[in-house]
């Protein structure tokens, strides 16, 4: 008997359609059986272990716009879904404007990964730990959708139903996030805590962003999402409301830490247990808010 | 399943390759071009093992397909020495006992060519985040940072 470690791709057609039309007729007559295909470091894992056997893989990395990075002063900045995520850390304009999403993309697996994930790609896998999905939250992403019926634009934050489950429907294709100019004068943090220091899935990860709002009682907006302790990428509303209504001080940090903690409702899995998570949460959170409230000061 | 042709650039030598559309780019550098220098370790994106350049950056050949290689230029272990001389990552990691079981080799010579193209003069910390993504179970990693080092300066 022989064992194969590393068994084949299982059988599959590729297919490219030449425009997005075609792309998402052919996705939304095949709905069952055909993915849409970025740079394959999740897809081609799952479907080697067995647990995704679609008949056709649809690349739609080349497609009209889905290649290209574009920064506009005044709407902000757009990826394309082709785009991958060292070409979005070595963008000039993300370093100046998003330096968060640069953090949050050099933490994703190695660099030969990295020369093929995709940011859209780590959104549409809807993995509650996907890495630069809380940068792209706590920066108000909107993703640009085609479908069947044309494009459309929608809220990242609604976007996630579950594990692997989003809001898209059979032929929609993501063709970009898009990213507004972020706040005036914001300090942003991305906090990951993986088994080794580089490389690895988060336990869990806190996404921080702060900025001046002469509107609040506390003069300071902080929003935080948090990776891999709920079924999606978790806002903790509560926390960012208590920070909004407070002044900053380490005593009321401390508390908006324990009300992200409390948020979560994290599993117990390979990775860590529950009641670690729960803890990490707390401790990522204040140091993450408490560093950037020392650059906002 | 249908098969597709692929006009790349292996090694600076033109090539059509009859793939189907399972086959990784991996698996085409192996088996239909006999280049085996390009290791298969983990089939999933985490090893290294297989990485390879191309159009010029390091990727994971397990995590490509070798449809999507049309028109490509591809750079693999075998490709990295001249004529008659090795080039400088491959004598340094020699000389500086940077291999042992010799596995892993391929994979961390093509990152360190591609650290030392984009960083010639590379900190200890950027050898070691160019090189998270090849894993190596004999050397500890020590050699293989000194070997990196060794060959930035002597380029």
């Amino acid at each position: 008997m022989t064992i194969d470690a590393h068994p084949a791709l299982p059988e599959f057609e590729y297919v490219q359609p030449p425009t997005l039309s075609e792309a998402s007729g052919f996705l939304a007559s095949h709905s069952a059986e055909a993915r849409p295909f970025l740079g394959g470091t999740d897809v081609l894992v799952r479907m080697r272990d067995g647990f995704l056997t679609p008949k056709f893989l649809v690349d739609v990395k080349k497609l009209d716009g889905t290649s290209s990075l574009r920064f506009d002063p005044q709407a902000g900045l757009t990826v394309g879904a082709g785009v991958n995520m060292n070409r979005v850390i070595a963008a000039p304009e993300v370093r100046a404007h998003y330096p968060l999403l640069a953090e949050a993309c050099q933490s994703v697996a190695s660099y030969q990964l990295r020369n093929r994930a995709t940011i859209v790609g780590n959104i549409c896998n809807a993995s509650p730990a996907g890495d630069t999905i809380g940068a792209c939250l706590v920066l108000n992403g909107v993703l640009h959708i085609h479908g069947v019926d044309g494009s459309r634009e929608e809220p990242l934050a609604t976007f996630f139903l579950g594990p692997g489950r989003t809001t898209l429907r059979a032929g929609d294709v993501v063709t970009a996030i898009h990213l507004p100019l972020p706040p005036k004068g914001c300090a942003g943090r991305y906090l990951k805590l993986g088994r080794n220091k580089l490389s690895d899935l988060s336990i869990v990860a806190v996404t921080a962003l702060g900025y001046p709002d002469p509107d609040l009682i506390s003069r300071y907006r902080f929003r935080l999402a948090l990776a891999s302790v709920a079924p999606v990428p978790l806002i903790p509303a509560q926390a960012e409301a208590y920070l909004a209504n407070q002044s900053i001080t380490p005593d009321s940090i401390h508390e908006a830490a324990h009300l992200a903690a409390e948020a979560c409702t994290p599993i117990d899995d390979v990775r860590g247990g529950a009641r670690y998570r729960k803890a990490m949460v707390r401790n990522l959170s204040a140091k993450a808010l408490n560093e950037i409230w020392e650059r906002l000061r | 399943m249908a098969f597709h042709k692929v006009n790349v650039t292996i090694n600076g030598e033109r090539e059509q390759v009859l793939v189907p559309s399972n086959m990784t780019l991996m698996r085409m550098l192996r088996e239909s071009v006999a280049l085996t220098g390009t290791k298969n370790g983990c089939s999933a994106g985490e090893c290294g093992a297989c990485t390879v350049l191309l159009n010029g950056e390091p990727v994971n050949s397990c995590m490509v397909l070798a449809v999507e290689c049309e028109g490509a230029e591809i750079t693999t272990v075998e490709g990295l020495a001249g004529e008659n001389q090795l080039h400088p990552i491959q004598e340094a990691l020699i000389r500086e006992g940077g291999v042992q079981c010799g596995f892993c080799t391929p994979g961390i010579l093509i990152s360190a060519h591609a650290l030392l193209q984009r960083s010639p003069n590379p900190s200890d910390d950027e050898i070691r985040e160019a090189l998270v993504g090849n894993l190596c179970r004999c050397t500890g990693y020590v050699r293989i940072i000194e070997s990196v080092k060794e060959a930035a300066r002597r380029r």
